[in-house]
């Protein structure tokens, strides 16, 4: 039987087992719509903003491993994605953008709507593609789903005219496929795992440094199993929390910029960095020059060009996390060598002294709420089982210190482009994902607002998010950069006209609560938490001039930290 | 331990570089648009469809320290229409350019011009009363050599084809 383009499309869809779309409707994408209208097995979410639907996806994605699926149409709708494609391209999370377009006899005549999307997304995505052709979209599908999960995941455009969505072809979904000029899977190189493993069970002063891509490569697993047989400390990025728990003895807090003093100072005196789905960014390193300086330094990393990028490395491993650390675990089951137990212990005593710090200490009998306080409640109250969202900002360096993640996927937040809006819509995904989960956003007054539209989309489908908004009347990290950098001179950070959030809120028909007083934190947590089927927007006034500590300034050393 | 500039290591190379890639559209603006995106030099750059019509072979030199060159090389495989890369500058290799120069000549000049073009093994392909169309083709310096024999005379127009590069040895790229 023939079917049409936008048939087809659905059909690709369900045969990838994609359950959610998430779109917004428009001219060029109608026949899709019309599709989408006569059939229920894949469910379109509308969204508010384009951008919203591209968050919610990306939030489905990290919070399953599943690629996400958006349908924008063409011209502003393509545009309007496009910083959560980038948002996704960043942090590397498998999605799908369908982007409408003007039929195939206008394009390049600047018809109505017009946008070349394909040269627009192009340095923000993992591929793109223009279907030319109806026959041409079932394949064009399964190459988009096989290189936006594979390798080193990302997101993937299919830019369709509408022309093509109503013309009528025979489909079948290919079962598989070979490009050959893409090829993720690469062989493990044995000889480097081995004098990997020799160089780890030599260390004196070891230190696990893990990103993002073990939670990306869903090797959690293997990398607690190693870490434990291997007794050495660990730390993470923030895209990588979760990866290992953070309530075990080895693990000693995130690194980078607003890391703890253990883990950086931790990592400056390192002798053996074993640097595992990480890819040394700027955030982490400090100043390149002063990096890790008596390091010799071991890289897995499923992407090549993310080995010796920024930081030279001495054993390079290029491949699938799960794999590798699987192969390191075999090896050091057979490795005749012995660890130097002394000088590991040595090396602990040092973190131990380093911890003693409690470099994350603040002032907990404050008058006013401190957001610090609120996130560790939070953690308290729900045992650190929530998935947790977040913006940009003090709020979502906060959230990373104090609410300790013991899983993976739980901790949804956009570490490379540092999108502000991320955070609501991401917790919609999320909450449609894991319907029976509690879904937190930790959001700050200035983030929220950037996306806050989606508030509508959370009362059509029902979703009960429980919003944290830590709300200090200032775009917080922009002052604290003014207050330390730019001598409290504080243009334009000040939040002025907020509105009342507790009666938005309720505009949109959610509940809302203001709470301003620290002996109130907890008692509003737990009725917001008691609302099971509610979207309850907790809005904290929470000291205006909090800072985050530690913090290691632009240009300073890993071991060059401010301290509170 | 991290990359030092300006020592000696850090000596930046021409390197001329060989892909192969999916003839489709598009495929050039993502190389050309990486090279942009990233900062990366690019000197010359060349592309045709290949005798397979749905590769192109696309020839590319570019300069810059050992690590920058081997991330240039990292990113463009990366690109998914990239099916194969080969630096030449690793291997022994012929490298070809071709140059096509409008030049005056008037007179006595036009002896001179054609005495030129023989030394460099050129031709005269087309002329007028006061010009020539001459086509050089070699390397890079015997081009550059060309241009030098020329700079006294009044060149209308010049044009390159930018290089052409292939290993040497029996074996093919793809
Ligand atoms: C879209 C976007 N615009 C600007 C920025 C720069 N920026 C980073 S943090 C920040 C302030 C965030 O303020 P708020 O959401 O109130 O959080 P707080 O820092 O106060 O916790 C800004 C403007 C950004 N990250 N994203």
């Amino acid at each position: 039987m023939e079917l049409t383009g936008a048939e087809i499309i659905i059909e690709c869809l369900k045969a990838e087992d994609i359950d959610y779309v998430f779109g917004y409707p428009g001219g060029a994408v109608l026949h899709i719509y019309d599709a989408f209208y006569q059939q229920e097995e894949v469910q379109h979410i509308l969204v508010r903003h384009e951008q919203g639907a591209t968050h919610a996806a990306d939030g489905y994605a990290r919070s399953t491993g599943k690629p996400g699926v958006v349908l924008v149409t063409s011209g502003p709708g393509a545009t309007n994605a496009v910083t959560g494609i980038a948002t996704a391209y960043m942090d590397s999370i498998p999605m799908i953008v369908i982007t409408g377009q003007v039929p195939s006899h206008l394009i390049g005549n600047d018809a109505f709507q017009e946008v070349d999307s394909v040269g627009i997304t192009r340095p923000i995505v993992k591929h793109n593609f223009l279907i030319e052709d109806v026959k041409d979209i079932a394949m064009v599908f399964k190459k988009a789903f096989y290189v936006a999960t594979t390798g080193r995941p990302g997101p993937v455009v299919i830019d369709i005219p509408k022309d093509i969505t109503a013309e009528k072809t025979e489909f079948s979904y290919p079962s598989e496929i070979n490009m050959r000029s893409y090829n993720p899977v690469v062989e493990v190189h044995t000889g480097q795992i081995k004098r990997a493993v020799d160089m780890m069970i030599g260390a004196e002063r070891p230190m696990i440094y893990t990103g993002g891509g073990v939670i990306l490569g869903n090797g959690s697993e293997q990398l607690r199993q190693m870490t434990r047989k291997l007794g050495f400390p660990i730390t993470s990025t923030l895209m990588g929390l979760g990866a290992y728990p953070a309530s075990d003895k080895q693990f000693v807090g995130m690194l980078g910029m607003h890391g703890t003093y253990e883990a950086n100072m931790g990592m400056h005196h390192c002798d053996v960095l074993i640097a595992i789905g990480a890819r040394f960014d700027d955030r982490v390193t400090g100043n390149l020059e002063k990096f890790c300086p008596g390091a010799k330094i071991i890289h897995v990393d499923v992407d090549p060009a993310s080995i010796s990028k920024n930081v030279k490395v001495d054993v390079p491993i290029v491949g699938e996390v799960v794999q590798v650390l699987e192969e390191f675990l075999a090896a050091i089951d057979k490795t005749k060598k012995t660890p130097n137990t002394a000088a590991l212990k040595k090396w602990w005593n040092q973190i131990d002294e380093w911890r003693s710090q409690d470099c994350l200490k603040y002032d907990r009998d404050s008058e006013i709420i401190k957001p610090q306080f609120v996130l560790e409640k939070m953690f308290e109250i729900t045992k650190g089982e929530a998935f947790v969202t977040s913006d940009v900002g003090q709020h979502q360096m906060f959230a990373a210190q104090y609410y300790g993640f013991d899983e993976p996927r739980r901790w949804i937040n956009s570490g490379g482009l540092g999108t502000m809006g991320f955070g609501l819509p991401a917790a919609m995904g999320v909450q449609l994902a894991h319907p029976d989960d509690l879904v937190m956003c930790v959001t700050g007054e200035a983030s929220i607002q950037m996306c806050i539209q989606e508030l509508a989309t959370c009362r059509q489908y029902d979703l009960p998010l429980k919003i944290i908004n830590l709300n200090n009347r200032y775009m917080g990290m922009v002052r604290q950069w003014q207050e330390f950098f730019y001598e409290k001179r504080y243009a334009m950070s000040y939040m002025n006209a907020l509105p009342d959030f507790v009666k938005l809120a309720e505009s949109y028909g959610h509940v809302g609560i203001k709470v301003e007083k620290p002996a109130d934190v907890v008692p509003a947590l737990k009725e917001a938490l008691s609302q099971k089927d509610r979207l309850v927007f907790l809005d904290f006034i929470t000291d205006q001039e909090e800072n985050v500590y530690p913090m290691i300034p632009a240009g300073a050393g890993l071991n060059e930290m401010i301290l509170v | 331990m991290v990359y030092e500039e300006n020592t000696t290591d850090a000596v930046e190379m021409r390197h001329i570089i060989s892909i192969i890639l999916e003839n489709e559209a598009g495929a050039l603006s993502r190389v050309a648009g990486l090279f942009s995106a990233r900062a990366y030099n690019i000197e010359s750059l060349t592309v045709a469809p290949t005798d397979d019509p749905s590769l192109s072979r696309m020839t590319l030199v570019t300069s810059g320290t050992d690590e920058v060159v081997e991330q240039v090389c990292k990113q463009l495989n990366k690109l998914i229409d990239v099916v194969k890369l080969v630096n030449l500058t690793d291997d022994v290799h012929v490298e070809r350019e071709l140059i096509l120069i409008k030049v005056q000549a008037e007179n006595e000049q036009r002896d001179e011009v054609k005495r030129i073009v023989d030394i460099f093994h050129g031709q005269v392909i087309d002329m007028t009363d006061t010009t020539y169309i001459i086509e050089v083709t070699g390397d890079s310096e015997k081009i550059d050599a060309v241009l030098k024999a020329l700079e006294h005379m009044t060149m209308l127009e010049v044009e390159r084809s930018g290089q052409l590069g292939m290993c040497r040895g029996d074996k093919g790229m793809v």
